[in-house]
């Protein structure tokens, strides 16, 4: 077991290197084979070693390959460890990883750089199964940092396009800035506990610091500083819906199965420490609903079909934190896991409708696609369907209720993290059937039918019969977490199925009926700015312009002249200075040599004299 | 006396390569480089070496001037070794890098390169203090000349610069080290200049800090601390590649080595005293650096500046005093020198071939050098920190261990991770990323022996990164010394 632990995440490095290698002398079926086959050979081995786990009682599997580095009392080594949150981290990463390589192996197929984008692709997976099996938080650190590269790359795979390039470096220094808060964490924890290994840190922890100390809830604030930048989450949510600069299979991957949803697994994997600090765990929970209402409100009034897909995700990743800041761990992953099927088929799904499109984002200047995309359309709308939570067919209601029940029965401001919740469903149906409706309803702008090999197919009607029936799935985290008591009242779970129907119906009155041009000229001016600020993700980016960007920009400009080097270049100028001056007196004439003389003796007979 | 041997190969072979290739490049670059390899291949050597007291692994040593007390007193430990192998593989790869670009006497060029790099060895190896202000001086010289003879378009102000500073802090440590053997002599009668005499020195307090001082100073002009480094911007910049890769690898070294071997073992009790200080000055070049490296226009004043930030690590994993840091103090200057030698090697590429290190006139060079841009993004990313690649580990443990010693500082110091990634992203972005210019339209590749250049750079900062372990057990019994020479009390 512990061989097959280690080829997880070793078969999409070892994929990477046969492309970066090799990979130039391979034909795009070759690079298709190696590219999606070595997350293929992963997704299978997961599936085994999860048999096997299973089978053997749930007992973790440790896997050590040997040492990486160790410094004194400090040791980081190449460990994997392998739980219940582990295996179905790993199954979801692998799994709905491989659908979308396999929907990229005919989706990308005209892009001339084939062999680079699954070259990314691959490490991309890599790091992220690094990430969730890592032993150590030095190890999980490596996969933190690697997905965040990764992501760079990705984001930015179009390079000629400097816009691209803008959005990529934003992605990799906004997630940046909470790593270095993670990293600072971790070297607490370390200063503190001695150790980084994950195990025996959850273990010591609450022996050594009492609830809520004040070292504690540091600790926690700072690992929750770490998990907004990767999550996206308030106030760290501005690079995801630059993210989308990148191919549509990458958006998949990157809100899907990998990197947004690292911050949710490392506040899970690390929960214990959270509840050794009761301040930032409500932080937490407040991160959450301040960032799924603030992402649902911007959702509302974006053009950009990615764009609107971009801001649920942040929302519905703002749920998972709720659902953490509850104490609801096993919710949180819930959702996780479900919404890791929907939103890659959404993503896919916008891909293909874009792709249809001719590269067209605007989604006001599309219209009756269902028409022409009949299997797009159906793919998505169970995608959609499971987005805004329809009760009891899809699986998004159930993990989504469930956040919504534990929210309700949290001990403190359970009343606002469920109503709060509650208006973010309704926003959330709206916004994800004013999509639907617009798209793919009215006449068709186009009478083009769409075409798709089975490689585009497969994938897409896997997940959307996951998006569907993926709250059957068993999910055991009963070694890993606590039992939580969730509220089960009856009128909550009906209040929750009601909004979400209540939102599709809006939509449909408001977009599905109507058919609005998504012109705003002849708005009335409230209606025009707020529409503006909406779009614009609630102005964060201009803020941050004004306080971050703008001042680094001019304080680096204005250094470049460097101010040091003005105190040298002051040292040389007065010794240039009083060169020129000696250099004058030398000038030749006999007068100004006698004036100097008798000027010197007078100098040196004064003193003399007077005294 | 391999010791003797490895200073003295690069010092006799540069006479004879100079006159051998006075007129060809080609020839006299090849000699260069087999005197070099060879030169390596006696320093692996040392591996074996059957070992004198730990933590040294060999001592030679032979009277010069006895009367003064003045030996020729070589000895090495792992740190020792560590320093050397570097100076001989960036030597070869400094070598490498010129062959296409100095076509000026050649014979000459290489001459002062041997001379270097023989300097270099020297500081590395002497362990008599006068005999390493002997060598200290003999590094600078050549350099002096590499940058004045071979340089870009502002070459003799940088080169004057560079004498400049690097003679003053010389002076200053000239002066420390007399002050020392003064000190040392009127304690224990005995006139010496030998380190493992003047480490047992009892010095007065006061004085000792002032020694330290001195020391200090003249280490931390060559590593560079803001606010001592306007030199190195403009030497960088100015150098021929190969001289830049030479001293942005090796020469700055001398500076974290030179910390390590003297100032803290012979100073403990200042160096514990004057760390709080060293720290703060330490994390003000990591984020000095870091943000005029994002200001720059050129794209080498963008890399020396990006060494100014990550030489910041350096001096604050020596004034940590604990054993993490340390040993992150030693594979960050292993990991600098390569990724930023590597990066000057580009950076010489660029200006070799589009005849601009104006990074407005450049740009979209991934499209015609995909190759160069794969390199190119490896080394930066490896230079802001991507755990797996060498200067990770370096950086790491530089953090973990001065966070032990000050928190506050250390967080301050990590906002430069932040920096790092913005001024290795905008470098990429800006040459090799977004459309093509005038500049750049046109059409060439990278020959093999470039491509095997940073290939062979990339390999080490591959290895340093995953398997950091034996050059760390390497360098262990030198800076286990260290620890036990501390005060009690400083460790934490």
């Amino acid at each position: 077991m512990e061989l097959l632990l280690w080829l997880i995440p070793l078969l999409p490095l070892a994929g990477f290197l046969v492309l970066a290698v090799a990979g130039a002398r391979l034909p795009k079926a070759g690079v298709a084979v190696v590219g999606a086959g070595s997350v293929g050979l992963a997704a299978l081995t997961a599936a085994l070693l999860a048999a096997l786990f299973y089978n053997a009682g749930s007992d973790p599997v440790i896997a050590r390959l040997g040492p990486w580095f160790r410094a004194g009392d400090l040791s980081a080594d190449f460990t994997l460890y392998l739980d219940q949150l582990a295996v179905i981290m790993t199954l979801v990463i692998t799994g709905v990883g491989f659908l979308i390589h396999a929907f990229s192996t005919e989706f990308m197929a005209d892009e001339a750089d084939y062999r680079r984008y699954f070259a990314y692709l691959n490490l991309f997976v890599a790091a992220m199964l690094m990430l969730v099996l890592a032993d150590n938080l030095v190890l999980l650190f490596l996969g933190w940092e690697g997905v965040g590269l990764c992501s760079y790359l990705l984001i930015g795979y179009w390079h000629r396009d400097p816009a691209n390039g803008y959005a990529a470096r934003k992605a990799f220094v906004v997630t940046r800035i909470g790593d270095v808060a993670l990293l600072l964490g971790l070297f607490l924890l370390f200063v503190e506990l001695g150790e980084f290994s994950i195990q025996p840190l959850l273990a010591g922890a609450p022996l050594y610091f009492e609830s809520g100390a004040a070292r504690m809830e540091l600790i926690a604030f700072l690992i929750l500083g770490g998990a907004v930048g990767k999550s996206a989450q308030l106030p760290l949510q501005v690079w995801l819906p630059d993210a989308m600069a990148g191919p549509s299979p990458v958006s998949a991957l990157i809100h899907a199965a990998t990197m947004v949803t690292a911050g949710v697994y490392l506040i899970a994997r690390l929960h214990p420490l959270f509840e050794l600090a009761p301040v930032a765990q409500m932080m937490v929970a407040l991160v959450g609903l301040a960032t799924l209402l603030v992402a649902a409100w911007a959702a509302l009034s974006q053009r950009d079909i990615k764009r609107i897909l971009a801001y649920s995700t942040i929302s519905q990743i703002g749920y998972m934190f709720l659902a953490l800041g509850v104490g609801a761990w096993g919710a949180a992953i819930f959702h996780l896991v479900t919404h890791a099927f929907f939103k890659a088929l959404l993503f896919l799904g916008a891909g293909r409708v874009i792709e249809h499109m001719h590269h067209e984002h605007d989604i006001f200047r599309m219209g009756g696609l269902r028409r022409v995309m009949p299997f797009t359309f159906g793919v998505f709308l169970a995608g959609a369907a499971s987005l805004a939570a329809v009760p009891w067919l899809t699986a998004g209601f159930y993990s989504k209720d469930q956040i919504l029940l534990a929210a309700a029965g949290a001990p403190e401001l359970g009343t606002l993290l469920f109503a709060g919740g509650v208006i973010g469903a309704l926003m959330t149906a709206f916004y994800s059937f004013r999509l639907v409706f617009t798209v793919f309803f009215g006449e068709p702008v186009t009478q083009e039918r769409e075409h798709a090999g089975w490689r585009i197919q497969a994938p897409l009607a896997l997940l959307g019969v996951l998006s569907i029936a993926g709250g059957l799935i068993p999910l055991p985290l009963e070694q890993v977490f606590p039992d939580h008591h969730a509220s089960h009242a009856l009128g909550l779970v009906l209040l929750a199925a009601g909004v979400a129907l209540a939102g599709i119906a809006l939509a449909w009155w408001t977009h599905g009926r109507r058919r609005p041009t998504g012109e705003t000229a002849n708005w009335p001016l409230w209606r025009r700015g707020l529409d503006r600020w909406q779009a614009s993700g609630l102005g964060f980016d201009a803020v941050y312009g004004v306080l971050v960007e703008t001042p680094f920009n001019t304080t680096a400009r204005a250094l470049r002249g460097e101010i040091v080097d003005r105190a040298v270049a002051l040292v040389i100028a007065v010794n240039q200075g009083l060169n020129a001056l000696t250099a004058r007196l030398q000038n030749g004439r006999i007068r100004h040599y006698a004036l100097g003389v008798v000027l010197g003796v007078l100098a040196l007979l004064i003193p003399v004299v007077w005294l | 006396m391999t010791l003797m041997a490895l200073i003295a190969l690069p010092l006799l072979a540069a006479p004879l390569v100079w006159w051998l290739g006075r007129d060809n490049p080609g020839r006299a670059g090849v000699l260069a480089l087999i005197a070099v390899l060879a030169d390596l291949a006696l320093a692996l050597t040392l591996f074996t070496a059957g070992g004198d007291a730990e933590p040294w692994l060999q001592r030679w040593q032979v009277d010069w001037i006895p009367r003064f007390g003045i030996q020729i007193l070589l000895a090495v430990d792992g740190l020792g070794l560590l320093m050397v192998l570097l100076t001989l593989g960036l030597g070869a790869a400094a070598i490498l890098a010129s062959l296409s670009e100095i076509r000026e006497r050649p014979g000459f060029y290489y001459f002062h390169m041997l001379l270097a790099i023989a300097g270099t060895l020297g500081v590395f190896l002497a362990l008599d203090l006068f005999l390493f202000f002997f060598f200290w001086e003999l590094m600078l010289v050549p350099m002096y000349f590499l940058i004045s003879v071979w340089g870009h378009e502002d070459r003799d102000r940088a080169a004057i610069k560079f004498f400049i500073f690097t003679q003053a802090s010389g002076l200053v440590m000239l002066l420390a080290i007399l002050g020392l053997v003064w000190a040392h002599h009127a304690d224990s009668g005995e006139l010496t200049f030998s380190y493992f005499a003047l480490l047992e020195a009892g010095l007065d307090p006061q004085f000792a800090f002032w020694l330290m001082l001195g020391f200090f100073l003249a280490f931390t002009v060559k590593l560079p601390m803001v606010p001592l480094h306007t030199w190195l911007p403009d030497a960088h910049t100015q150098a021929p590649t190969g001289g830049s890769v030479l001293l942005a690898g090796v020469l700055l070294k001398t500076g974290g080595y030179g910390l390590l071997r003297f100032v803290v073992p012979i100073f403990p009790e200042a160096s514990a005293a004057f760390a709080p200080v060293a720290l703060w000055l330490g994390a003000a070049g990591v984020l000095y650096g870091a943000v005029l490296a994002f200001g720059q226009e050129d794209v080498k004043r963008l890399v020396a500046y990006s060494s100014v930030s990550h030489m910041g690590f350096v001096l604050m994993g020596v004034f940590a005093l604990n054993i993490q840091a340390w040993q992150g103090t030693v594979l960050q200057m292993l990991a600098h020198g390569l990724t930023t030698g590597a990066l000057f090697v580009i950076a010489g590429l660029i200006q070799h071939h589009f005849h601009t290190r104006d990074m407005k006139r450049l740009g979209g060079l991934w499209h015609r050098l995909p190759r160069l841009g794969v390199m190119a993004m490896f080394f930066a990313v490896a230079s802001l920190g991507m755990p797996g690649l060498a200067n990770f580990v370096g950086e790491f443990l530089i953090l973990v261990g001065s966070f032990r010693a000050d928190a506050v500082v250390t967080a301050v110091a990590a906002l430069g991770l932040i920096g790092a990634a913005v001024y290795s992203l905008i470098l990429i972005q800006r040459v090799f990323q977004g459309p093509e210019t005038e500049t750049t339209a046109s059409g060439i590749s990278l020959d093999r022996r470039e491509r095997f250049l940073l290939g062979a750079l990339a390999v080490p900062v591959v290895v340093l990164g995953l398997v950091p372990q034996p050059v760390m057990d390497l360098a262990a019994p030198a800076l286990a010394v260290l620890e036990s020479l501390m005060p009690s009390g400083v460790l934490p």
